[in-house]
């Protein structure tokens, strides 16, 4: 049972680290409400065009806060050298890799699904869409993690590696935002809206089944200089 | 002929910025050896003990070697976890179920188990790196400047630990500028100026 253990030993570190900083956890949280309002506000008072926007507005800004909280997945741990640790140790490296991971999507991708009806509320997205951005937002935002995990991986050597982490990632997000943002749009439009969803899951299921083991690489790469 | 090595190095040549670091470096390490890599600063010492690690693969030759623990300037030790969680992830990582307390305590970090690293010395945080030497159970240890930060008693406690590591069929290779001043010290001096890249002393 030690393979299970390594994921769950990883996890539980993860958590004890995330309760250790919280205000850096609380970061993309807090960016995602600021900007929120600030659509809100240069809407021009006009419900129509922000109820119209509101799936991309909301999408773009999730997908910009998984970024925000992305920087700070491997950084701190090649820092103190754990990272090293990590990779010399784990056998086999995927699974507390995929712990990492998970543990970002929990305090990004799922933190803001779970925010995201407040968003909703501020934007005048009709309520009757709301299970369909839900939805969206729960089966497409581990993606973003997976995918982004492979960029903050190639770039944790990297002094300043935030706009590079961003070119890197970010056209790989587009798939997951063109499909998230359209399936709500549709469900606004009243037209049949399943066939984003599968995409998207499609999505999140390759990821998952391939991003731990790149991202391992990416980190054996990173460290060998 | 049939002497078991922990590590064996054959043919190992690595170049950094256009000079040779170790050029055709063979080297063997037994059980019971205890090694003290010495050499000026950039010689390579670092690089030697990272790419035996497998953090480093930009050399040529081969390098074969026995299951071990590579303890870097950078101990390992997250200041946002306590001595306690931080060896408790390490035994995780490795698959043991031992007790990180009786290390703890050897180390000298009873009644510091439950606080913040961060809320320790520098000293103290490398202590938690060794108390990890004790949980780890690995037959070879590399060692890179293991006396950094360390008191009196901690550099004591360094060579206890490498001297019961030796004498029970462990081997040590330890970069340091300070001799340990082991007995049955091997040395390898790397960056003895182009004759020979690495001289051996026996």
């Amino acid at each position: 049972m030690s393979v299970a253990g390594v994921f769950v030993g990883q996890l539980r570190r993860e958590f004890k680290l995330l309760l250790q900083s919280r205000e850096e956890l609380a970061n993309p949280l807090i960016f995602l409400f600021l900007a929120l309002t600030l659509f809100a506000l240069g809407g021009g008072g006009s419900p129509e065009m922000l109820r119209d926007f509101a799936p991309a507005i909301i999408w773009v800004l999730v997908l910009l806060a998984n970024l925000l909280a992305l920087e700070g997945l491997f950084r701190r741990d090649y820092d103190d050298g754990s990272l090293e640790m990590l990779v010399l140790m784990a056998e086999p490296l995927f699974l507390p890799v995929l712990a990492k991971i998970l543990a970002h999507w929990i305090y990004s991708g799922l933190a803001m699904t779970v925010l995201a009806p407040l968003a909703a509320l501020i934007l005048f997205l009709p309520a009757e869409v709301l299970p369909t951005l839900l939805l969206t937002l729960l089966v497409g935002t581990p993606a973003l993690s997976l995918i982004g995990a492979i960029g903050a991986a190639l770039t944790v050597s990297l002094r300043r590696g935030g706009v590079l982490l961003a070119l890197l990632v970010l056209p790989l997000y587009v798939p997951v935002l063109i499909f998230g943002a359209g399936a709500v749009v549709e469900a606004m439009a009243g037209i049949e809206n399943m066939a984003q969803i599968y995409w998207l899951l499609v999505i999140t299921m390759v990821a998952l089944t391939i991003a731990p083991f790149l991202v391992s690489a990416a980190l054996k790469i990173s460290l060998e200089q | 002929m049939m002497t078991t090595h922990l590590l064996t190095l054959s043919g190992l040549a690595c170049q950094r910025e256009g000079r040779d670091l170790f050029d055709d470096l063979d080297y063997q390490v037994a059980p019971g050896d205890y090694v003290e890599l010495t050499g000026p600063n950039g010689s390579g010492k670092s690089t030697l003990l990272r790419s035996i690690a497998g953090l480093f693969a930009d050399y040529s030759g081969a390098i074969e070697a026995a299951p071990l623990l590579y303890v870097g300037h950078r101990p390992a030790v997250s200041p946002l976890l306590s001595p306690l969680d931080n060896c408790q992830w390490f035994l995780d990582l490795v698959g043991s179920d031992a007790d990180p307390l009786p290390a703890l305590a050897r180390v000298g970090l009873a009644g510091f188990e439950e606080i913040l690293c961060q809320q320790l010395s520098a000293g103290q945080q490398r202590r938690v790196a060794l108390a990890r030497l004790i949980l780890a159970q690995r037959p070879l240890w590399l060692l890179d400047e293991p006396l950094t930060a360390l008191d009196d008693s901690g550099q004591r406690l360094v060579c206890q630990l490498i001297e019961q590591h030796v004498e029970t069929g462990g081997a040590v290779v330890c970069a340091t500028h300070q001799s340990l001043g082991l007995s049955a010290t091997r040395a390898l001096v790397l960056g003895e100026r182009q004759s020979s890249t690495a001289g051996v002393v026996a």
